[in-house]
């Protein structure tokens, strides 16, 4: 990367009078969590290479209030999101795209109810319109070409939303060697970090979900595990560090991978 | 003699048709405790999914042996019922075979084609009685399923088995009473399997075989209209309720949870919004007991058949934690039940004391899940025992404020720094000169 990455900003657009294409949500994840950072930063040099007019809402977003519904807090739901669709209005916003599917799920299915209606595109679905349009190549023999790669459904993106095949389809743009974990699809193991749990300890019982669903990752014998969410990732990053594999097997999200072979 | 039959037969279907009627009122009682809700919408995709999952068992053939297995006796069953018909005419009229000379040809053909799907109706009870009573396949013996809900699978399928012998046993001695010339049994033939049964009565005289060929004919309807009230009681009344529950069930994006607009009120009032009058009244917020859940929830509960498809891909039971959707639904029936007989007995405005939620389901189980759908994905009558769950956790969280400390924290975070984790909202757009540093360093 020798050019200048560039990130504008919705308010700094606004400021000039112009309107994006797309608005990239970020997402708490994506803004604050070390290792989900280094996926906003592939995405961003995805879209900049590709050369798409979009914008971020910088410091103006917000928690879209999925954990907090979730787990009970509807209060707290709808006063997040109440308050992103002000933002999200105001600024005319059509289309979203995210690497969160939590957030995409929100915004896309929760939001509309209360006033906020975009079209929104998990990264997945956007990367793989790119690359049936033909605006992002993958050079050949690029560095995952034939690597066994196994790919995590999360249940957001999922069954929660039906998105199956454009993470596969990025997968196999990069020319690698799919191969399915024992439960995949409509029938994925969730990472064990939904609905909130995330943010709290698991509930006693014989085995953490995240170790159960590191080892069906495992049994595959991929050396990479594909993922399209932040929490999925780090559940799958702790049980490979507790099977002390993670010098053998990595976790990755399908825009860092694409963004390595640009 | 026909009409001490007859008159005898019509009592017995009035008894049969009284019970069930009151308790089928019963149970709309029971499941009208819950909140109203609407389902005008989209008709012809409702009818569509009834169509596909409950009439066309859709997925019951996502595991194809015993998609097969169960189609058999649901494919036997449908056909059986019209030969009820002739049946029950039968019984009223004081006839025999009332439809020998509407159908002629037709009819041996018909009811060799029923005798068929009865043998399909054995050989499937046989296998699922192996299945959970000899191979023990797991679901079928997790905790929940202790006592009755398992003498309860039994008990159907042994029932099944014996009406489908007395079917036989009808058919067979008919077939010598047919041969020896009786003016009141129509010449049909004999039948593709009762034919095997007919040299164990062949020894019998006309008298004898008149009687046992009645008995069998008063056993088996006896044993159907017995079933037929039996099942109001089982979780076998997801032969009948099937078919409204996968009409009424949801049509959006699984991912979706339900609004709730007094909250959007409360909200819009606090954030200095016109409020409009919902006309909804501020009830309780969440699910405490079953009047607190929607009238279509405690209806799928009622529909459940315990099969625990949900709970064997639910990821919290996978991995050994207390949450069983399944457990779920079971405990929402069972405690409709309770409040149903409460009200019966005591009236309507009679509290026990007791609720769904601390009682049946604990809180340890509700804050297991993971929201992750699979339950409702798995579920062969389109059952989302997650919506329930989901609705439980808000009243934890919004009328007892109980959710674990760490949940808390979140909602803090999220108040006061707009992310669920505590970083300063100053920081959230930190990572972009974070990437412009690497990048010149890079360069
Ligand atoms: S949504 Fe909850 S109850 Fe249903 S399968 Fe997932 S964790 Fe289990
Ligand atoms: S909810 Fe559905 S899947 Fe679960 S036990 Fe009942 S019928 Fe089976």
């Amino acid at each position: 990367m020798s050019e200048n990455i560039k990130i504008p900003t919705m308010a700094e657009m606004a400021a000039e009078g112009k309107e994006p294409e797309i608005l990239f949500w970020v997402g708490c994840a994506g803004s604050f969590d070390d290792r989900y950072k280094r996926v906003t930063v592939s995405f961003i040099k995805i879209l900049n290479k590709v050369g798409i007019n979009f914008a971020v809402l910088g410091p103006e977003e917000s928690c879209t209030g999925d954990p907090a519904r979730r787990a009970g807090n509807e209060f707290l739901f709808q006063m997040q999101a109440m308050t992103n669709i002000e933002v999200l209005n105001a600024y005319n916003v059509k289309k979203i795209v995210t690497a969160c599917p939590h957030c995409f799920n929100t915004l896309k299915n929760e939001y509309p109810e209360l006033g906020g209606e975009y079209e929104v595109l998990h990264h997945s679905e956007y990367l793989q319109q790119l690359i049936n349009a033909g605006k992002v190549k993958v050079q050949d023999g690029g560095e995952f070409k034939g690597k066994k790669i196994t790919f995590h459904d999360s249940c957001y993106l999922g069954r929660a939303n039906d998105v199956y095949e454009a993470p596969r389809d990025v997968l196999k743009a990069l020319d690698a060697d799919l191969v399915e974990m024992k439960k995949c699809k409509t029938k994925g193991l969730c990472c064990g970090a939904g609905g909130a749990q995330m943010f709290k300890e698991p509930e006693p019982g014989n085995k953490d979900i995240n170790i159960e669903r590191t080892e069906q990752a495992l049994d595959t014998g991929a050396k990479i595990v594909a993922a399209g969410c932040p929490f999925c990732m780090t559940m799958l990053s702790d049980g490979i560090k507790n099977k002390e594999k993670e010098k053998e097997v990595k976790v990755l999200d399908l825009a860092e991978m694409l963004a390595q072979q640009l | 003699m026909t009409i001490i039959q007859q008159v005898l037969f019509v009592i017995t279907l009035g008894i049969a048709g009284f019970f069930v009627f009151k308790r089928a009122s019963s149970i709309r009682r029971n499941i009208l405790l819950g909140k109203d809700a609407e389902f005008n919408d989209q008709k012809g995709k409702r009818w569509g999914t009834m169509f596909r999952v409950a009439f066309g068992q859709q997925k019951m053939f996502d595991r194809p042996f015993v998609g097969f297995m169960h189609f058999l006796i649901y494919a036997g069953f449908l056909l059986i019922n019209i030969e009820m018909l002739e049946i029950i005419l039968d019984g009223i009229l004081g006839t025999h075979r009332l439809f020998v000379p509407v159908l002629g040809d037709v009819y041996p053909f018909l009811i060799n084609f029923f005798e068929c799907a009865a043998i399909g109706v054995v050989l499937a009870c046989v296998v699922f009685l192996l299945r959970r009573n000899v191979a023990r396949i797991k679901r079928f013996h997790k905790d929940e399923m202790k006592g009755w809900p398992t003498s309860d699978a039994n008990i159907i399928l042994v029932w099944e088995i014996v009406l489908m012998f007395f079917l036989y046993t009808m058919n067979a001695t008919d077939y010598l009473l047919q041969e020896a010339g009786d003016a009141h049994y129509p010449v049909v033939g004999s039948f593709a399997i009762s034919q095997y049964l007919v040299p164990l009565y062949s020894g019998l005289s006309p008298e004898a075989l008149v009687m046992v060929e009645r008995s069998a004919w008063w056993v088996h309807i006896i044993g159907i209209l017995g079933f037929a009230v039996y099942i109001t009681y089982s979780k076998h009344l997801h032969i009948a309720l099937a078919f409204p529950n996968t009409y009424f069930s949801r049509l959006e994006p699984r991912g979706k949870m339900k609004n709730m607009e007094s909250v959007t009120n409360e909200v819009k009032i606090m954030m200095g919004a016109p409020a409009e009058d919902s006309g909804e009244e501020v009830g309780t917020f969440g699910a405490k007991d079953v009047k607190d859940l929607q009238w279509n929830q405690i209806m799928s509960a009622y529909s459940c058949t315990e099969c625990g498809r949900c709970t064997s891909e639910c990821p919290a039971n996978l991995t050994g934690k207390k949450l069983s959707p399944r457990k779920v639904m079971m405990d929402i029936r069972d405690r409709a039940e309770e409040v149903g007989k409460n009200i019966d007995q005591h009236g309507a405005d009679h509290d026990d004391g007791k609720s769904l939620y601390g009682d049946y389901i604990s809180k340890e189980e509700l804050m297991a899940c993971t929201s992750c759908n699979a339950c409702a994905d798995a579920c062969p009558i389109n059952i989302d025992p997650l919506s329930i769950i989901l609705d439980m956790r808000r009243y934890v969280a919004m009328e007892e404020a109980s959710t674990p400390a760490s949940w808390n924290a979140m909602f803090q975070n999220v108040e006061n720094s707009q992310a669920p984790w505590a970083f300063p909202a100053a920081d959230r757009f930190k990572w972009a000169e974070e990437i412009s540093n690497s990048v010149d360093s890079q360069q």
